[in-house]
C-alpha cells in the first residue's frame, strides 16, 4: 500500500469510529461501483448519511475539505444512487457529509465534520 | 446570527454608488461565496483577501462558509477596489474590528497577497460619491492620498498595508492624512512669441480662445501649425475649481491623473495620433465605457494634427460631442455619459505633397480636392474659424510677434465681457449660447445680419453656420470692446469661417 493509501485508510478508520461514537450505524465502507467509490454510508435511524472522508497529514497544501469540489459532489451523488439501487432501497432521506481529517504521522488527529455539506 | 457591514463604492462611468458589503459566517463546507454580480477581477478578490489577511498575521475563518453580499445586488460591480472593504467585513465578522468602527467609513483599495494596499483607478469620484452618500470617513491606499486631497467634507486616511488600516480601525494608531492641495507647479505652456509671422492664424486662435470656438489651421509643413496649437492652451483662462474637479474625476477614471498637481487648473491639451481608435478618441471599452480623448480634453483643447489623415468615421464621431459637450457611450453593462466640452483645433496640409510654396505643388487637382475633402462638410460646418498659414519668408525680418501674456490679457478681457452678458442666462462663453437666444433676446439689427441672410440665400451658409458666425461676431465685438457686433464684424466672422479659405 502506498503511503497516501495508508493515510486515507487511517483517516477512514478514524472517521468511522467518530461516527459510531456519535451513535450512527455504519452500513458500508468503501463501497464501489462503476461510477466510483463512496467512503462511508451510515444511518442515524432517520436518514441515510453518505460521507466523504478526506484526510491530510498537514494543512500545508490546503485544508482537506477544500478538495471536495462540485465534480466530486456530483460523483458521490451518482454513486449514492447506485448504492440505493443495489440495496433495493425505496425513497429515503439522504444527507451528504464531509469529514475532514487532519492526521499527522503518529500524532493526534483532528476531525471536522461538515453536516449536509452539499 | 450576526452580520458585519462594510462600505465601498462601485463606479459606473463617473457616477459612484455606495456598495454595502455584508459578511456572514455560516455552517457548511469552507467556501467563500461572493454575491452581487461581481466581474472576474472582483471574483478573484476572494483569493487576494484571504492571502492578504493571513499574511498580515490575522486569522482567517477556515472552517466556515463565508457569504459576502454586495448590495445593491443588481448593480454590476467591477474591479479590485473592493478588496479592503471585503477584508474588513470578514475580519469584523470574526470579531477583529468592531462594527461601530466600520459604520460611516468607506474602505477603498486593492490588496496585494502580502497585505500591501494598492491604489485603484477612479478613487476621486468614489470619494465624492461616498461623501454625497453621507459617509464621513474614508480609508484609502497611502499611495493615492494625493488624489484624495481635493475632496472636502470627508475625513480621508491613507494606509500602506492592511495591518495599518486594521490597527487604525481598532483605534490603536493614526494614519497619514492628505496634504492640503498645494498650488500646482505645472510648467507654463510655451510662449506665443516663439511663432514667427502668421498674423492670420494668430488672430484666429486669439478669437477662438476668447469665444470658445473651434479652429482649422491649414498650411504647408513647418509653418508652425503644431506650435500655434500648443500655445493655444496658454491663452485660455485657468479652470474654475468645479471644472478642475470634474476634469480630475475624468482623469481618475481613465487612470491618467498626473502625479503632481491632481487638481490642476491648467486647461488640458490632448493631441492624439491620427492612428487612434474610436475607443481611444471618443471613449469605450468592454462592459462599461472608459473616457476617451474628447473627455480628457474637457475644458481644454483637443488637437488633431494632420486632420485629413484621420479616418472619416473618427472625425465624424466628433460631431455629437462638439455640439452637445458630452458623449454618451452605450456598452453591454449600460450607458455612461462623460463630459466632453473641448475646443477643437484641426491642422492640415493643403495637399499631400505640401511644398513650402503652394505654387510648387505637383498634386493633380483631383488629389488636392480629395485631400481636404476628407474633412466632411458637417464637421467643417462646426468649425467656426479657419485660417491659412503661409511659408515663413524670413526668420529675422518678421520681428517678434506678441507674447502669450499680451494676447491672454485681451482674451481674458473679452471673456469677462461675454461672461457678464451671458451670466444671467447661465452661459460663460459665446460658443455655448444657443442659437435661439442669439436670434431673439440678443437679436442684431437687420443691417448687421444682412451678410448672413445673403449667405443663407445663396446656399453658402447653413442655418447652423449662420448661428456660429453670429457667435464669432459677438466674440469679435468683445475683443474690440464694443457692446454688440455691427455688419463689419459679421462680415469678418464670415471671412474667418469661409470654407474656401481652407
Amino acid at each position: 500500500m502506498a503511503a497516501k493509501d495508508v493515510l486515507g485508510r487511517r483517516g477512514e478508520d478514524l472517521a468511522a469510529r467518530y461516527l459510531e461514537r456519535r451513535g450512527l450505524v455504519i452500513l458500508s465502507r468503501n463501497w464501489r461501483c462503476r461510477h466510483g467509490e463512496i467512503d462511508l454510508v451510515a444511518t442515524d435511524a432517520k436518514r441515510l448519511v453518505v460521507c466523504e472522508v478526506k484526510t491530510r497529514s498537514d494543512t500545508r497544501h490546503g485544508r482537506p475539505a477544500e478538495a471536495v469540489d462540485a465534480r466530486k459532489a456530483a460523483r458521490i451523488r451518482r454513486v449514492t444512487n447506485a448504492w440505493l439501487q443495489a440495496h433495493r432501497m425505496r425513497w429515503v432521506p439522504v444527507r451528504f457529509d464531509v469529514l475532514a481529517v487532519v492526521a499527522g504521522p503518529g500524532g493526534p488527529a483532528t476531525i471536522h465534520h461538515y453536516e449536509a455539506a452539499f | 446570527m450576526t452580520i458585519t457591514r462594510a462600505y465601498a463604492v462601485a463606479l459606473v462611468g463617473l457616477e459612484g454608488h455606495v456598495v454595502e458589503i455584508e459578511a456572514h459566517l455560516g455552517h457548511g463546507m469552507p467556501r467563500i461565496h461572493l454575491l452581487g454580480l461581481p466581474d472576474a477581477s472582483l471574483n478573484e478578490a476572494k483569493d487576494r483577501v484571504r492571502a492578504a489577511i493571513v499574511n498580515s498575521g490575522y486569522s482567517w475563518p477556515d472552517d466556515s462558509k463565508i457569504m459576502l453580499a454586495l448590495s445593491p445586488a443588481a448593480l454590476r460591480k467591477t474591479g479590485s477596489g473592493f478588496d479592503l472593504a471585503l477584508a474588513c467585513a470578514v475580519l469584523g465578522e470574526v470579531g477583529t474590528i468592531p462594527q461601530g468602527q466600520l459604520d460611516g467609513t468607506v474602505l477603498l483599495g486593492e490588496l496585494a497577497l502580502d497585505g500591501r494596499l494598492r491604489a485603484v483607478r477612479g478613487l476621486l469620484p468614489c470619494l465624492l460619491a461616498a461623501r454625497d452618500a453621507g459617509l464621513r470617513r474614508a480609508v484609502v491606499p497611502e499611495a493615492a492620498l494625493a488624489e484624495a486631497a481635493p475632496v472636502e467634507g470627508i475625513e480621508v486616511h491613507g494606509a500602506a498595508r492592511l495591518a495599518d488600516a486594521l490597527s487604525f480601525l481598532q483605534g490603536m494608531c493614526e494614519l497619514r492624512r492628505p496634504a492640503p492641495p498645494g498650488e500646482d507647479e505645472v510648467a507654463e505652456p510655451p510662449d506665443l512669441a516663439d511663432v514667427v509671422g502668421q498674423d492670420d492664424a494668430r488672430q484666429a486662435i486669439e478669437i477662438a480662445a476668447a469665444g470658445g470656438h473651434h479652429v482649422l489651421l491649414v498650411g504647408p509643413p513647418g509653418t508652425g501649425k503644431t506650435m500655434l496649437a500648443q500655445r493655444f492652451v496658454g491663452l485660455l483662462p485657468r479652470l474654475s475649481p468645479p471644472e478642475a474637479l470634474s476634469l480630475a474625476a475624468i482623469r481618475s477614471v481613465a487612470g491618467r491623473l498626473p502625479v503632481g498637481g491632481v487638481l490642476s487648473t491648467v486647461p488640458p491639451f490632448v493631441a492624439p495620433h491620427h492612428s487612434s481608435s474610436m475607443a481611444a478618441l471618443i471613449g469605450g471599452g468592454t462592459g462599461i465605457a472608459r473616457p476617451g480623448a474628447v473627455s480628457l480634453a474637457h475644458r481644454g483643447v483637443l488637437f488633431l494634427d494632420e486632420a485629413p489623415e484621420w479616418g472619416a468615421s473618427l472625425l465624424d464621431a466628433l460631431r455629437t460631442p462638439l455640439e452637445e459637450g458630452v458623449v454618451r457611450i452605450a456598452r453591454a453593462d449600460g450607458t455612461v455619459q462623460y463630459p466632453a466640452r473641448f475646443q477643437l483645433v484641426l491642422a492640415a496640409n493643403p495637399c499631400p505633397c505640401a511644398p513650402a510654396h503652394d505654387r510648387d505643388c505637383v498634386c493633380p487637382s483631383l488629389v488636392r480636392r480629395r485631400y481636404l475633402g476628407r474633412l466632411s462638410g458637417p464637421l467643417l460646418d462646426r468649425v467656426d474659424l479657419s485660417a491659412r498659414m503661409f511659408p515663413v519668408t524670413a526668420l529675422a525680418a518678421a520681428g517678434q510677434g506678441e507674447d502669450t501674456a499680451t494676447v491672454r490679457a485681451r482674451v481674458l478681457a473679452a471673456r469677462a465681457a461675454a461672461a457678464e452678458r451671458w451670466g444671467p442666462l447661465g452661459f460663460s462663453t459665446n460658443a455655448e449660447v444657443p442659437g435661439p437666444v442669439l436670434r431673439t433676446r440678443f437679436a442684431l439689427p437687420r443691417s448687421a445680419v444682412r451678410p448672413l441672410d445673403a449667405g443663407l440665400r445663396s446656399g453658402q451658409l447653413t442655418a447652423r453656420g449662420a448661428d456660429r458666425a453670429l457667435r464669432v461676431a459677438w466674440t469679435l465685438a468683445d475683443l474690440a470692446g464694443r457692446d454688440r457686433p455691427d455688419a463689419d464684424l459679421v462680415e469678418m466672422a464670415l471671412f474667418f469661417r469661409d470654407r474656401r479659405a481652407a
